[in-house]
């Protein structure tokens, strides 16, 4: 979880975006953070650096350490929440201050360092066709990272059901990496899971049953130094079960309509 | 009198009176008091009406009136505790809520004062 890539080291940008702001209004980078301090700081500097027209707002999970300070420090807006409420908590919070602020775009990226954000713009890119965008580590870039059989196994059934559901193909959708128009936001400031895996699978399904088009878009992940990313036998048996039940939880929940909430009044003007 | 049927009235009017005491200093609401209530009455009635149980159970086809009584009593106690589970997850859905919004609220509250700390006050 900690010291991300150095955030100094650019190569020749990823996609040849000739606008350096493309037409979509205000975009919000959400980006939950649960004790990140170390390298929190480098994220929002790469963040700010590669896209500077966007807005970024840190929101604190509860962390015991100094992630809120070094988010302020770093110059984002920050958002404590008093205790952990994991990713779907701090996702909630974000999409909801996204909506009442009349942001046009929410985007989720993780505070490890693990997305890059010179992949943004392609993100955003495909908002003309999608309501939701995921950045997908198997779409053909990154081909290096390498999962354990059993993780691997769960990966492949939900990129399967997911995109019979979707009639998009989507391979990664674990991934934490995700761009929303303002009906997506809008859906996931009132329906957010919180449980593990819930965050991303389940709201995904959320999205595709409410009738927004999801897709992805490849892009490279970076090697996380300090994680660990479940690579042990039990525990990537332990989240193969945990994404069956939550996908099968998913599947046959019933959400509120799953219709799109009326909009909130926004705050303040 | 018999021994179990001391013991029942015994076990149903200390239940009714912690129910009574509990609601009297506001420790416990309407809605859980009124579920304990009908237990309580519940093993009152078996405890003086023990006929009750043995009929039942021939009724049920139980042959041992006891195990029909622990039977019904481990599904009473079940059904208890999901709904506490239910409720639990209400509660923790409604927590989540609050936090969320608590946080949303506090940030607005920072971002106000840093714009009133920013600007001069209007008679200076």
């Amino acid at each position: 979880m900690s010291g991300a890539a150095d955030p100094g080291v650019y190569s020749a940008p990823v996609t040849p975006d000739a606008e350096p702001t493309p037409p979509l209004g205000r975009v919000l980078v959400i980006i939950p953070a649960w004790n990140e301090q170390a390298s929190l700081a480098a994220t929002i500097a790469d963040i700010r650096l590669t896209n500077p027209a966007v807005d970024i707002l840190v929101v604190d999970d509860g962390s015991a350490d100094r992630t809120a300070s070094v988010a302020e420090a770093a110059g984002a807006l920050v958002c404590r929440l008093p205790f952990n409420l994991g990713v779907g908590g701090a996702m909630r919070t974000g999409y909801r201050y996204a909506l009442r602020h009349g942001y046009d775009v929410a985007v989720q990226i993780d505070a490890d360092g693990q997305h890059d954000p010179r992949y943004l713009p392609s993100l955003l890119d495909r908002l003309d066709e999608a309501d939701l965008v995921i950045g997908a580590r198997f779409a053909g870039e990154g081909e290096r990272y390498r999962v354990s059989f059993l993780r691997g196994l769960a990966m492949k059934l939900l990129a399967w059901t997911l995109t019979r559901m979707a009639r998009n193909r989507l391979t990664d959708v674990t991934s934490g990496f995700r761009v929303a128009n303002r009906r997506a936001a809008a859906l996931f400031a009132a329906h957010y899971p919180a449980e593990y895996l819930g965050d991303t699978v389940e709201s995904t399904v959320i999205a595709i049953r409410a009738g927004c088009t999801v897709t992805q878009v490849p892009v490279e992940m970076r090697v996380r130094q300090a994680g660990q990313a479940s690579q042990t036998s039990l525990r990537a048996a332990l989240y193969l079960a945990r994404a069956v039940v939550a996908l099968a939880l998913a599947l046959v929940r019933d959400w509120p309509d799953a219709e799109l909430p009326a909009e909130e009044p926004r705050e303040g003007s | 009198v018999s021994a179990p049927t001391i013991l029942g009235i015994v076990g149903s009017v200390v239940v009714l009176v912690a129910l009574f005491e509990m609601m009297r200093r506001h420790r416990l609401r309407e809605k859980y008091a009124v579920l304990w209530f009908f237990v309580a009455m519940g093993v009152l009635a078996l405890a003086l009406f023990p006929d009750l149980l043995t009929g039942l159970a021939e009724i049920a086809g139980v042959a041992v009136p006891a195990n029909l009584l622990f039977f019904m009593a481990s599904l009473v106690l079940l059904v208890l505790t999901l709904q506490h589970s239910y409720e639990l997850g209400r509660l923790e859905e409604k927590t989540r809520t609050l936090a969320e919004e608590v946080a949303l609220l506090r940030l607005e509250l920072t971002k106000l004062t840093a714009e009133q700390a920013s600007e001069p006050s209007p008679d200076e």
